[in-house]
Parts: structure tokens; C-alpha cells; sequence
């Protein structure tokens, strides 16, 4: 039943550092490296070496530049893909079953041999989470490498979402958002993580922490917060110091 | 969004089917035998063919099956089922009417009320999305449901009632059309609201996550053919409602007249829906730079 469950024991999603990401795509790689050779359909592409490729992606990176009403503008990578809502409208909208949010982890997930490819659901999801695959016909979506993550074969490290566990950034991070003393929500909290459209009702379980203020848009006027920290750089005196005036003067 | 062929032709054509099926029900025209099969034909022909037309927008239309399922929670669901219960219903009325000259009022009603929940189950797909703001608005589920009303009424023959009902028509198309300009602007989704970057400034794209096309940017930024949608919505104003309105009113009633006026008013119709779908603007777009 596409009906979304009242309440799911564990919330597993994403938080994303905006701070961090330095927009090297390498989550976007890894992402559609494992979900092409591991579980459902492979995220095709289209035209691959012609002159216009395509293909599917479960997470894509935007590139943003914000320009604040005084000071410089900033530029923001924006890692994007499944926020996996509470109030998943894609969910509800599915007319087979196919799609449906799990209860015991709240992942939302396609069940692709019910998938009839309406298209309905990436029309209800406000964030282009989904994607239908062209070559298969089914929609894609991120798992959460539910593949991975519950996965006894992989050492203990690995068992976390492919995007997060290739992040040279540290930019990613996994966990039970639910649980107000994972590591994850206790981040959200410090760095007053945030949803993405709150006004678009979804709930979303993913969050994404804003870029912290830069140093030189301190309150203070201080140009790096370390400057304090540092030694004054002492003058030399007697010869050396005469040598370096005279060779300064020369 | 994208103005599918087969989603444009399905919505009109069922929609006229099932209004026909509506006014059938209700016991207007009052006709029987070959009369009502010619009627009845048509309904079901237009019910019919626009189903099929549906289908074609299914990458796996095998599976078509599975979505009689989930009726309890998909408008989509919904409609299938109330399709083909609408359908099971005028089979019968149908042909009593045909073979044995007698309408079963009872049954007519149920047929009535079912191709009315149809109509609306196919309004509602599209209304409950509220990632399309134009769309998500009471005005779209009056609309279908006037031009199944309308659209019926013209092809049962009801005259006047057609008039009135294409003049009714026109009026929700202008306030939806109005409305639906200004409905993402009162949703309240931004750039900055999307990326949740409203805090620091003002959000702008910089680079996009790729050169090429994607899915998402076919289906639902689809931003051709916006720059005729002045000339395209007063082109489906008048050849969909205000043209067979007067037709009916001003000319005798014959075939003719009422012939011209259902070929206006269904290249109106088609017109009309085209733009429901082309000038609808989905979110996500925001992320693209684009709406």
C-alpha cells in the first residue's frame, strides 16, 4: 500500500555540509557507480559518446552564487538527492505500489517490477529526486544504498551510502535522524541544520547545514579568525638587522 | 511541463466521454434503440479511446494492472478504477436502451455519479501535486468537470444547457488562467527557499550539475512554446467555449450547427489542455535557474 506509515522506528537519512562541499562531483561517481553495478536496474546513459550524452543520476551537484546585501558573493556547491519526506508526496501519488517508505528505517524506496513508468511520482517530488531510467523505463531513486548499509559482507567502514563514504571532504554524513543523540542529529543542532522547501509541506528527513559565516564577514572586522593566535614576527636587530636595512635600502 | 500527446488526447477525449456518459445517465437525450447505441457508442468510444491514449504514456503499460491497486491512497489509482466501474455500469444501461427501449433510472444515476468521480479522480492527479503550483488549486478540478459537463452536453444534444455550461466554462478557464499566474509567486518557493541558502542573499545558479539534458528538464522544465501562450489561450477561449456557445444559441438545431460547434469546441478543448500542461511550472525548475 502506497499510503505513507505513521511512524517509522528510525529516520536513516543524510546531512549535508554546505560548508564543506567543495563541489567535486566525486559523490555523484560514486553514487552512480554502485547503483549501476549493484541492486535493480543499471542507471543507463544515453548517446554516452555522441553529441549530446545523458543519463540517469540519483544525485546531482548544483552549483550556487549567493550575493548578500553587502560584502562579497559566495559561491555554495549544493550536493542534491533524495531527502527521503516524512510526507513523501511521491509516495502516495504511485497508482501500483511500487513506491513506499519503509517503516523500520524510513527509506523510501521503488519496488522496480511494479514500476509501471507513469512518471507521476518525479512530477509530485519538488526536488527532482527521481529520475526515470530511459533504456529500462522504471523510475531511480537514491536508496540510501540500503544495499550497503545493512550489508554483513562489506567491513564495518563501507556500510555507509556510497556518496558518503567517498566524500574527500568529510562533507557527507549518515545516521538516524530520528535519534536525538546520533551523531548526525547532534550536528543538525549545533550547525542549525536546515530542510530544503519547507513550504512545500514534504518534511523532509535529510538536512543540510548552511555555510558558516566567512572570516572576512566577521562582526568584529577580523580578517582570519587564527590572526590572534599568531606570533608577531620579531624585527632582527644587531648585524643581521643592520644587513637587512642596508640590503633593503641598496 | 511536458505537454504529452497522449495525456493531452486522454484527458480531453475521456473527458467528453465520460461527460456524455453524465448527461446519457441522467436521461438526456431522452433516446432509445439504434439512437441511443449511436449515443452510447460515441461515449464509450471517446471514454475508451482516451484510456488507450493513456496507456501510451506508461514506459511499462504490461504492469497497467497494477494500478487498480491503490485506490485507498492514488488520485491516478482512483481513476482507474472509477473508469472501468463507470464503464461496467453503462454497458448495461446502454443496452437496455438499445434492445429493450427502457432506461433504468436507478442504474442511469450510478452511471451519472460514476463518470463524475471519474472526471474529478483525473482533475485531482494533477491538482494534489503541489510541487506545480498553477496546478494545485481548487479552479483545476472545475475545470475538468466543467468540461466534461459542457463538453457533454454539446454532444447529448442539450442545447441550451450547453450554452450556458460553455459560457460557465469559459468564465473558471479566464480565473484559472489568471489565477495560475500567480499562484507560484503565492506558493512561496524560491531559489532561496530551495537551496535554503535565502539567509545569506539572493540565490542564483552558477553551474549547472550537467552540460546536457536530463530527465527532469524534459518532463518538468519544458519551457518551449510558452512564447504563443497569449494567442493559443484567447485561440481556445473561442473556439472552445465562446464560438459553440453562440453557435448553439443563434443558430435552428441540426447537425450542422452542433457538429461545428463539438469540432470548435474540441480543438478549443485541446488547445486549452496544451497549455495546461506547457505553461505549468513544476519547482523544481528553481534549481535549474529556470522556470
Amino acid at each position: 500500500m502506497t499510503s505513507l506509515p505513521e511512524k517509522t522506528e528510525r529516520a536513516l537519512g543524510l546531512v549535508i555540509d554546505l560548508d564543506t562541499c567543495v563541489g567535486c562531483h566525486a559523490c555523484v561517481v560514486a553514487c552512480k557507480g554502485w547503483n549501476t553495478e549493484q541492486y535493480g536496474a543499471p542507471l543507463s546513459d544515453m548517446d554516452a559518446y555522441g553529441a549530446a550524452p545523458e543519463g540517469s543520476f540519483l544525485n546531482r551537484i548544483h552549483t550556487f552564487e549567493v550575493t548578500p546585501d553587502a560584502g562579497p558573493v559566495a559561491v555554495v556547491h549544493f550536493p542534491k538527492s533524495c531527502l527521503h519526506c516524512t510526507d513523501a508526496p511521491c509516495v502516495t501519488v504511485c497508482p501500483t505500489g511500487a513506491s513506499y517508505k519503509r517503516v523500520e528505517d524510513g527509506i523510501v524506496l521503488v519496488n522496480e517490477s511494479d514500476c509501471i513508468g507513469c512518471g507521476l511520482c518525479a512530477w509530485a517530488c519538488p526536488y527532482g529526486a527521481r529520475e526515470m531510467d530511459a533504456a529500462e523505463g522504471v523510475m531511480k531513486k537514491c536508496t540510501l544504498c540500503v544495499d550497503r548499509i545493512y550489508n554483513d559482507n562489506l567491513p564495518e567502514e563501507d556500510r555507509v551510502p556510497a556518496c558518503v563514504r567517498t566524500c574527500p571532504a568529510g562533507a557527507r554524513h549518515f545516521g538516524d535522524l530520528a535519534d536525538p543523540e546520533s551523531a548526525v542529529s547532534q550536528l543538525v543542532a549545533a550547525r542549525d541544520g536546515m530542510d530544503l522547501m519547507p513550504e512545500q509541506g514534504t518534511a523532509p528527513v535529510n538536512k543540510y547545514l548552511p555555510p558558516r559565516p566567512k572570516a572576512d564577514q566577521a562582526p568584529d572586522g577580523e580578517i582570519d579568525v587564527l590572526a590572534p593566535l599568531l606570533e608577531p614576527v620579531a624585527e632582527p636587530g644587531g648585524f643581521l638587522g643592520w644587513l637587512d636595512r642596508a640590503l633593503g635600502r641598496l | 511541463m511536458h505537454p504529452a500527446p497522449s495525456i493531452i488526447l486522454f484527458t480531453t477525449l475521456s473527458g467528453l466521454g465520460f461527460g456524455l456518459m453524465i448527461w446519457m445517465g441522467l436521461g438526456f437525450p431522452g433516446v432509445t434503440g439504434w439512437t441511443a447505441f449511436a449515443f452510447a457508442a460515441l461515449a464509450c468510444g471517446l471514454a475508451g479511446g482516451g484510456l488507450v491514449a493513456s496507456t501510451f504514456h506508461l514506459r511499462h503499460p504490461e504492469r497497467a494492472l497494477k494500478a487498480f491497486s491503490q485506490w485507498r491512497s492514488s488520485w491516478l489509482s482512483r481513476e482507474g478504477v472509477l473508469s472501468v466501474a463507470t464503464l461496467a455500469a453503462f454497458a448495461p444501461y446502454a443496452a437496455e436502451l438499445w434492445l429493450y427501449d427502457m432506461r433504468l433510472a436507478g442504474l442511469g444515476w450510478l452511471v451519472a455519479a460514476l463518470a463524475l468521480a471519474t472526471v474529478l479522480a483525473t482533475s485531482m492527479i494533477y491538482a494534489q501535486i503541489r510541487a506545480v503550483p498553477r496546478w494545485h488549486h481548487w479552479t483545476t478540478p472545475a475545470l475538468f468537470v466543467l468540461h466534461a459537463l459542457a463538453g457533454g452536453a454539446l454532444l447529448a444534444a442539450q442545447t441550451y444547457v450547453a450554452a450556458l455550461l460553455l459560457l460557465a466554462l469559459g468564465g473558471v478557464q479566464i480565473y484559472h488562467w489568471r489565477k495560475g499566474d500567480i499562484r507560484f509567486r503565492e506558493a512561496g518557493t524560491t531559489a532561496e527557499t530551495a537551496t535554503g541558502l535565502g539567509r545569506m542573499g539572493r540565490v542564483r545558479l552558477l553551474e549547472p550539475p550537467h552540460t546536457g539534458r536530463n530527465y527532469l528538464l524534459r518532463e518538468m522544465v519544458h519551457v518551449v512554446g510558452r512564447r504563443h501562450a497569449e494567442r493559443l489561450r484567447l485561440i481556445s477561449l473561442a473556439a472552445g467555449c465562446l464560438l459553440p456557445a453562440f453557435l448553439l444559441s443563434a443558430l435552428p438545431s441540426g447537425h450542422l450547427a452542433a457538429g461545428i460547434a463539438v469540432l470548435l469546441h474540441l480543438g478549443g478543448v485541446l488547445a486549452g489542455r496544451w497549455l495546461f500542461f506547457a505553461e505549468a511550472e513544476h519547482v523544481v525548475g528553481l534549481y535549474y535557474g529556470r522556470r
